[in-house]
């Protein structure tokens, strides 16, 4: 016990404040990098004034307006703040849209490269820093330092404000791809030794939380949140004692997160209530299915493989497919699953080669179950993975 | 990180809680959903029922209680370490000092044991 830490404490506002800060100097002076320098600038003296005066009663409006005046300082020593000013005059009046949506969406541009995007939302959103956004994509720190540079390169072409109404379901897509690839970055490790890298979903769910709040008329957004939730709720039950996997069926679901479970529920239901559901909305009403059924043998199988239907219908993909031959192998047996899985266009998946496998033994077709584990272990890259398929092909 | 943010009164003044501070913590609740960090909150009604076991005897009471030391509201708030939360609570805790003179409480922060 004792006095808080000022540094704790400064830190913590950090992050708490960071995005909005970079997002308001972002704004006002159309430059993301710049803007994120500034907030660094305020967020140093911060550590320096905050020990010796106590922390403000506003800590966020003292970090944005210091970062404000580090920002004009810098245009000043550049000589175009005289100019930036002017342009300022011409532009309109901004309209009063949310910053930390414009940043978000800017963040996530097109013109950005998929990973420079992932890495420039972790660190302006998220306040991660190169060191951890490399550490949680398993990539050296320069290589994430080249990606944000590029992004940031590629974004001063890039007007800072929200997309105009006709852009907008493009660039809303890409930001729901980001978080979505973020989670799943975390979710399912393509590569290396560890299963789930629970802070990169954690950070993806609190982002959808953010977008959600931010945009409570959006299905998608909704749909994408509620999935999240779902998805984390079940984060604790699918690792074992040892590190290993636990797939679904054997999963303790006495485990599984209620809190989430709830809260995903309540989004899901938010996003049906808006009167169409989306790529995400029908991937979190299947993962719905499975929250909602106490034990394996309870899920309804047929209502996951309608689902999966209209899922391919809106979004197809050969994944989708296999997911929905796993359903319909459930709802009506492996041989109606494997007549889905052998018309898919999926040489060299790992899943593909498990999924087969799974249907082949329980047709009873033990030695070409064992055939299709075998190439699922050979496939993967993931070492968990491939422990559990070799021992699925003895 | 999960934590379960606890609020208790201690002294209760004679003013009613003013419009402007719920106005305040409406605020604050907004900012932090919009955060992500906000995942379940309630405010609490006042005690019904105590169930207590003091050397080895089991004494059921119903209310309701008068205690001036009252648990009013909770909110469970997901982030990164415990200095996030307690500076929620803090946030939380210099709204109620700076709009409702004379009132007094404290609020606990305590880590969740899951995730």
């Amino acid at each position: 016990m004792g006095p808080a830490d000022p540094i704790r404490t400064i830190e913590a506002v950090w992050r708490i404040e960071s995005a909005k800060v970079i997002a308001t100097v972002a704004r006002m002076t159309g430059d993301i990098g710049l803007a994120e320098e500034s907030a660094q600038d305020a967020f140093v003296l911060a550590l320096e004034a905050w020990p010796r005066d106590g922390v403000p009663d506003n800590p966020g409006g003292w970090l944005t307006t210091t970062a404000k005046r580090k920002a004009i300082d810098q245009l000043r020593r550049q000589g175009v703040y005289e100019e930036k000013l002017r342009e300022l005059a011409l532009l309109p009046e901004p309209s009063p849209e949310p910053e930390l949506l414009t940043l978000i969406f800017t963040a996530c541009h097109p013109d950005v490269a998929v990973e420079g995007r992932l890495a420039l939302t972790l660190r302006l959103l998220g306040g991660l820093t190169t060191a951890e956004i490399a550490r949680a994509f398993l990539v050296p720190e320069p290589t994430v330092g080249q990606r944000i540079y590029r992004a940031k390169t590629a974004l001063r072409k890039v007007p800072i404000e929200l997309p105009p109404a006709e852009e907008l379901p493009a660039r809303l897509a890409s930001v729901l791809e980001v978080i979505y690839l973020i989670f799943n970055e975390g979710y399912a490790a393509t590569a290396g030794d560890s299963w789930t890298r629970n802070d990169l979903c954690f950070e993806a769910l609190r982002l959808s939380r953010v977008l959600a709040a931010l945009m409570p008329s959006s299905s998608e957004a909704l749909g994408l949140q509620a999935l999240l939730e779902i998805q984390s709720s079940r984060l604790a039950a699918r690792v074992g004692p040892g590190g290993e996997p636990v797939l679904l069926p054997d999963q303790d679901r006495t485990t599984w997160d209620r809190l989430l479970i709830r809260r995903g529920l309540s989004a899901l239901a938010r996003a049906e209530s808006t009167g169409t559901l989306g790529p995400y909305g029908l991937q979190a009403a299947i993962a719905a299915v499975h929250a909602r059924a106490l034990t394996f043998a309870d899920t309804d199988w047929a209502r996951m493989a309608a689902l999966y239907q209209l899922l391919a219908h809106v979004a197809p993909s050969p994944i989708v497919e296999l997911n929905r031959a796993v359903a319909v192998g459930l709802a009506e047996g492996p041989e109606a699953g494997l007549k889905i899985v052998d018309n898919l266009k999926l040489e060299g998946n790992p899943h593909l080669a498990a999924v087969r496998g799974d249907l082949l033994e329980r047709s009873g077709r033990a030695e070409e179950a064992r055939a299709a584990f075998r190439q699922a272990a050979d496939l993967t890259r993931n070492a968990q993975e491939k422990a559990l398929y070799e021992r699925r092909a003895r | 990180m999960r934590y379960l943010i606890t609020l208790t009164r201690t002294a209760q003044p004679e003013t009613p809680p003013p419009a402007e501070l719920m106005a305040a913590i409406m605020q604050l609740g907004r900012e932090a959903t919009e955060s992500g960090v906000l995942v379940d909150q309630s405010g609490l009604s006042a005690m019904a029922g105590q169930v207590e076991v003091v050397g080895g005897k089991l004494t059921v009471t119903d209310g309701p209680f008068a205690e001036a030391k009252e648990l009013i509201s909770y909110a469970i708030y997901e982030v990164r370490d415990a200095a996030e939360a307690v500076e929620w609570a803090n946030r939380f805790m210099k709204l109620h000092r700076d709009m409702w003179p004379g009132w007094e409480g404290v609020s606990h922060v305590y880590p969740l044991m899951t995730f």
